[in-house]
């Protein structure tokens, strides 16, 4: 799954709100430790391999820096 | 499959944004967005009008449409005359709980009266969070704000009642939690003739959440637990509250004037 799907954030766009990070069904987003030039604590992604696809990150970033890419022949 | 770059590349400009971290307006963009790509329009066709307000700059410097950045209040009425002048365009209107049912009341009950054909976005977050989070018409009983910091002593309105029963085509309610059926509910709207007004509730993590207490997650959260699709539930209900076919006024303004004679543009 891992070798096929990609989740792009933008770590200058993402505002560190912690809104994917929280209704994530299955936690594979976490905060990170260091700061984007902003000055927030961006979103990264710590457990791909759990991902389902559902896109509800995609869909609640209200930033637009989630982009979940799934290539379909090879999955 | 539409994904957020496509759609970021495609519908939205000047970002990073001056919303606050985990602010609904985003999210009410990422729906509009997504609706008007789903619904196949073109874009060209789809302009938007907005007033003043926090909810107001969804349009006006981030969406990629035409767009017009009006007066206090007044969005309505300029959308009006934008949609009879012309009636090929796709009028949106977006606008905050302020601006449209606290300064622009009545010009929402006459234009719901009217039936003209607008699609109106009203970002409900209960105050005027622009200019530093006093009450408004929406805030509900008991709820603290900057200028009532024992809780609001009168009674929020409930403003899809309002246009319901100013005989407005569609009225529907749903919250930034709830952004597949918004997204669906948009799509909808532009293909209804008439007034269609979608009250979308939305959190604002600083001037609700600086006195209630409360972050942008934990207010996703509280609507998720406390709004219910179904009416005999107790809580907020969500969803379509009105759908009715109704003359709509610019069809019959351009009727009249083809009656006697005329040609429209």
């Amino acid at each position: 799954m891992a070798d096929c799907l990609n989740i792009k954030i933008d770590r200058d766009l993402c505002t560190g709100c912690g809104i994917c990070i929280r209704f994530c069904p299955k936690d594979i987003l976490e905060p990170s430790e260091d700061l984007n030039q902003y000055g927030n604590y961006y979103a990264k992604v710590v457990d791909l391999d759990s991902c389902i696809v559902c896109r509800r990150c995609e869909l609640f970033c209200p930033d637009f820096a989630i982009t979940v890419e799934k290539e379909e022949e090879k999955c | 499959m539409i994904t957020t770059k496509d759609i970021r590349n495609k519908y939205v400009k000047n970002y990073p944004s001056a919303f606050c971290p985990g602010c609904g307006d985003g999210m009410v963009l990422n729906a509009m967005s997504r609706a008007v790509e789903k619904s196949g329009i073109d874009q060209k066709k789809v302009a938007a009008v907005s007033g003043i307000g926090c909810a107001a700059w969804i349009p006006s410097p981030y969406w990629k449409v035409d767009t017009l950045h009006t007066t206090h209040g007044r969005a309505i009425p300029h959308a009006t005359g934008l949609k009879v002048g012309n009636k090929d365009l796709e009028v949106m209107v977006v606008s905050g709980d302020g601006d449209c049912a606290g300064i622009g009341g009545n010009h929402l009950l006459h234009a719901a009266r009217n039936n003209i054909d607008l699609n109106v976005l009203m970002i409900n977050n209960g105050l005027y969070a622009m200019t530093g989070g006093q009450v408004a018409p929406t805030t509900e009983h008991g709820e603290k704000t900057l200028t009532t910091p024992y809780g609001n002593p009168s009674q929020g309105i409930d403003i899809c009642n309002v246009v319901k029963h100013s005989g407005a085509s569609h009225v529907a309610r749903w919250t930034t939690y709830h952004m597949n059926e918004l997204i669906k509910e948009i799509e909808r709207t532009i293909d209804i003739k008439g007034f269609s007004f979608i009250e979308v509730l939305s959190q604002c993590p600083t001037r609700t959440g600086k006195k209630e207490g409360l972050s942008g997650v934990e207010m996703l959260e509280w609507y998720r637990e406390n709004t219910t699709k179904n009416k005999e539930e107790e809580g907020i209900y969500v969803g379509e509250i009105q759908y009715v076919e109704r003359t709509e006024l610019t069809e019959e303004i351009y009727e009249q004037i083809s009656k006697r004679g005329g040609k429209p543009r």
